[in-house]
């Protein structure tokens, strides 16, 4: 065992581990906000991996499809429910954000694809296809049972990410795929050497949690999230919007997944499942902390990677038994040390 | 005409599913689909009785299944062993794992259950994939057919039997296990079941053994479907099939063990449906069944949340009430307190939260034979005393005795042996449960007979005689003509009085009463009044906290004023009503 092996595990450690906190960060935001424990977390980092390595290769992304069937299913549902008690003003918005952005995408996707139009053209158009799945999902699956118990909402959650995972192996097909990286070469850090993509994912992990550091202390939007996040009914009764306020939060929340699976597309093999165990190691991050505090979740997530990373050296067999198990002792700690969670709703 | 009885229909569901096989327009596939279902079935039941009955969400199930596969794989291919003597090996081994793993899992709350079962169930997934005995990821082949005599269970209609009567012997148990004293225990676990401890239900205890149960199932599942299939391999126990599982309970009735079954059904049809019948729709192919699984989860929760057997057995006759046999011998009680003798003393007891004094240096004590009064303006602390009776939270200083032995240390269920009865201030009845039900918990306390004389009905006699208590007890409180409705369409009043008839189960020789007139029509209050009359000259001592001056004044014997957590004044109600101290408190000082 030589410093060298262990200084780059811990490299790789870090590494893994700086995703995992985007994620982890990202359920405790959707789970604050909309009580939502959303283990589909991973199949945006999937899709937004995906999608961008289709579009470098100059082909239309699935995604684009999908984004068009979510919309207008969005929109069916939107209909049938307000049966005719729609206003002009509301009809325009349910066509506008729900048909005809997603085929304005598809139509742009389909005419850029084919010209390659490098590499911050595809990352924009990555982002405008897995932004907007965000809200389509929670309008989808969890507006409807928006008053449902944390339980009822986690199951849906679980089946979210049945369909999710589906529908990925359904448009990108089960080969995975490996993108070209943001910035190529490498470093040497003492005496081993570091990927510059590595130092790049560091960097904009670091500038997503600024980012919404800034966005939760110093804008209005921010601050109605985290009031809807304190007391749902609070939150309404000042006048905050919560659907919208959960709107939000999957946006952030599919935004900051696709950020991640473009971060990792370079440096390992993405499949259409690939996400789910990523995702759920930023979720045993979050568990630990609490489901609560963002930096206690960086900071567990960067634990996580670092032990994934070492029993990954030596005990590379049981990396996942070990990397999971850890969560017991952390969940049996939170129940006792703080009580019932959510035991107070009933359904 | 009289109407078929359920009994009757569920005989030629039986029968049906007897002949189907034999009948020659059975298509063979069928008949190995329902095979599956039935292995399905088997895990889904158990999963009903933890999640929808016992309120316990679990993800992981199709571990347990592994473990009652990976047992006999192992020892009919290594150790040459048949497959009938490892039958108890398997449920042994699977038992055993629900213990270990259940010991921790029961005790995490709300979401960090399922979350915690998600947890466990990855790690076995990989754990199986990783163990060398067990074959890797490649898993074990060539485990012999079950055997029967001369006969190897190859044929698929011979397997089908086989299965079906395990899910046949499984259903009934299940059954029993939940019309039992034990099943109401598990019954009132749901949304957190803390009430239950009130009545000495070991709410710990009950949540394992419906996990071990649960675990036990699942087991027997995977010990026959290794013997189905003749080779396992680590992919169906993973997370995949445990959501699988857990989409069977949701879809079919999380809350019925018949739900199990049809849930367990539909998702085998479905199954080979999107699989085999449909043409590939889209590229890929063979995905479609996540697709559809996920959605239909989703929209079983926004659409249909107690699944698909309540919309089936509305179809049917509705069920016969339970019988009550009131010739039952009475339950055996403990004799009252002496008239006049102390029975309950409160000395200097305090409760801070922090910086806040709750309750401050409060003494008073009740008698053989009285009804006290606790009364005070809201925020008094009359709650947090009431709470420190009963075991919820504990005395920062001070001592409660109970018949002379201290109780303030106490949990909830030990203060409720020693003869403590409580109802409560939110009503907490499990509203899905009979009103006869949910007295019945009551008398938890008074004949203990164990889950596995449950499962086979050995528990019929003390069982007939738990319910005959319930019921006069129900009568008593004249609630007779409600007793076989479900205890949530009662009215708030009733549920209240109810909830003293669940209390008097007990036996106790102290009542705790937390405003117990609240929500009660002037008519109720004076027949309330009476019984309560009754009971104290039959001995029984009360103690309520009640916001209704007229009932308090007309009915009590003593009066204990509090007021920001003190005692400001005690006495015989007249006395009380006169206090000056007590009037200022209530209606603010004469400027």
């Amino acid at each position: 065992m030589s410093p060298t092996i262990l200084l780059f595990l811990a490299q790789d450690g870090v590494m893994n581990g700086a995703v995992y906190a985007l994620l982890g960060v990202t359920l405790v935001l959707l789970f604050t906000v909309t009580r939502v424990i959303f283990v589909a977390q991973g199949a945006f980092v999937a899709w937004g991996a995906l999608t961008m390595a289709a579009l470098e290769n100059g082909a239309v992304p699935g995604t684009a499809l999908l984004l068009v069937g979510f919309g207008l299913a969005a929109a069916v549902v939107d209909l049938l429910r307000a049966r005719g008690r729609l206003s002009g003003r509301r009809l325009g918005l349910i066509a506008g954000r729900d048909i005809v952005l997603p085929l304005a995408l598809l139509a742009l996707d389909t005419a850029l694809a084919p010209l390659k139009p490098g590499m911050a053209v595809d990352v924009l158009l990555t982002l405008a296809l897995i932004i907007p799945m965000g809200p389509l999902v929670y309008r989808l699956a969890f507006q409807p049972l928006a008053d449902a118990s944390v339980l009822i909402l986690f199951i849906a959650a679980i089946g979210v990410h049945l369909a999710m995972t589906g529908l990925g192996l359904a448009v990108f097909g089960a080969e995975g795929s490996r993108i070209d990286p943001m910035v190529a070469g490498v470093v040497p850090v003492g005496p081993i050497v570091v990927k510059l993509q590595s130092f790049a994912v560091l960097g904009v992990t670091a500038a997503v949690m600024a980012g919404l550091f800034v966005f939760f202390e110093r804008t209005l939007l921010g601050k109605a999230l985290r009031a809807t996040a304190v007391n749902r009914l609070g939150a309404r009764l000042v006048g905050v919007r919560v659907d919208g306020a959960a709107r939000t939060a999957f946006a952030l929340a599919a935004g900051i997944g696709a950020v991640s699976g473009v971060l990792i597309g370079p440096l390992t093999t993405v499949a259409y499942d690939t996400g789910f165990l990523i995702g759920l190691k930023g979720f045993v991050a979050a568990i630990i902390a609490g489901l609560a505090s963002y930096p206690l979740t960086a900071l567990a997530a960067v634990a996580i990677g670092l032990l994934e990373s070492y029993s990954a050296f030596f005990a590379s067999a049981f990396k996942e038994v070990i990397v999971f198990s850890i969560i017991i002792p952390f969940l049996l700690w939170r129940s006792f040390a703080h009580g019932a969670p959510a035991d107070e709703e009933e359904e | 005409m009289r109407a078929a009885s359920p009994r009757l229909i569920g005989l030629a569901a039986v029968a049906l599913m007897g002949v189907a096989p034999l009948l020659p327009f059975t298509p063979a596939f069928w008949i190995t689909l329902a095979g599956y279902a039935g292995l399905s079935s088997l895990v889904a039941i158990g999963l009903v009785l933890l999640t929808g009955v016992g309120g316990m969400t679990s993800f992981g199930q199709a571990a347990f299944v592994g473990f009652g596969a990976y047992t006999t794989a192992v020892l009919t291919t290594s150790f040459g062993f048949s497959p009938w003597a490892t039958l108890p090996v398997s449920l042994l081994t699977t038992g055993l794992a629900a213990l270990a793993i259940g010991l921790v899992t029961v005790r995490l709350s709300g979401h960090y259950l399922p979350l915690g079962t998600i947890a466990w169930g990855i790690s076995f997934f990989y754990l199986f994939g990783n163990l060398a005995a067990l074959g890797g990821y490649d898993g074990i082949g060539g485990i012999p057919p079950i055997r029967i005599g001369p006969w190897d269970l190859v044929d698929a209609r011979a397997i089908y039997y086989l299965i079906w009567l395990f899910v046949l012997i499984a259903v009934v148990l299940s059954h029993n296990l939940l019309d039992s004293r034990m099943g109401r225990a598990i019954r009132a676990l749901r949304g957190g079941g803390a009430f239950a401890e009130s009545f000495g239900v070991d709410t710990a205890e009950a949540k394992l053994v419906v996990f071990v149960y649960a675990g036990l199932l699942a087991g027997l599942s995977g010990w026959l479907y290794a013997h189905v299939q003749r080779s396992v391999s680590p992919s169906p126990f993973g997370l995949s099939a445990g959501i699988e599982y857990l989409l069977m309970a949701v879809l079919g009735g999380s809350g019925y063990v018949l739900g199990g079954v049809v849930g367990a059904g539909v998702v085998a049809v479905l199954n080979d449906q999107l699989q085999n019948g449909l043409p590939k729709l889209i590229e890929g192919g063979g995905n479609l069944d996540a697709i559809v699984f996920g959605i239909l989860l989703v929209a079983a929760l926004q659409f249909a949340r107690a699944g698909l057997w309540p919309m089936l057995r509305r179809l049917g006759p509705p069920a016969a009430p339970k019988s009550v046999d009131l010739s039952a011998p009475p339950l055996p009680r403990t004799p009252p307190p002496d008239k006049g003798a102390p029975l309950l003393e409160v000395e200097g007891v305090s409760k801070r939260f922090g910086g806040l004094v709750a309750v401050n240096d409060v003494s008073f004590s009740v008698r053989g034979g009285e009804i006290v009064g606790l009364i005070g303006p809201n925020g008094a602390g009359k709650s947090t005393t009431f709470n420190l009776l009963t075991g919820v939270t504990s005395a920062t200083s001070g001592a409660i005795r109970f018949r002379g032995e201290r109780i303030d240390r106490l949990p909830a269920r030990k203060i409720a042996e020693r003869g403590i009865a409580r109802t409560f201030q939110h009503v907490k009845l499990v509203p899905g449960m009979t009103v006869l039900e949910n007295v019945a918990i009551g008398a938890h306390l008074r004949a203990r007979v164990g889950a596995l004389s449950s499962l086979f009905r050995l528990d019929r006699a003390r069982e007939a005689e738990i319910i005959a208590e319930a019921a006069r007890q129900i009568a008593r409180v004249g609630l007779a003509e409600h007793m076989h409705k479900p205890a949530g369409s009662l009215a708030l009043g009733q549920a209240r009085v109810a909830e003293i008839a669940r209390a008097l189960c007990l036996d106790p020789a102290l009542l705790l009463l937390d405003e117990p007139a609240a929500g009660l029509r002037f008519a109720e209050k004076k027949q309330l009044a009476e019984l309560l009359k009754r009971l104290r000259a039959e001995g029984t001592s009360i103690l309520l906290v009640e916001h209704d001056m007229d009932f308090v004044m007309t009915l009590t014997d003593h009066i204990v004023v509090l007021d920001f957590g003190a005692k400001i004044a005690e006495g015989a109600p007249k006395i009380v009503a006169e206090s000056p101290v007590v009037l200022e408190a209530y209606l603010g000082g004469v400027e």
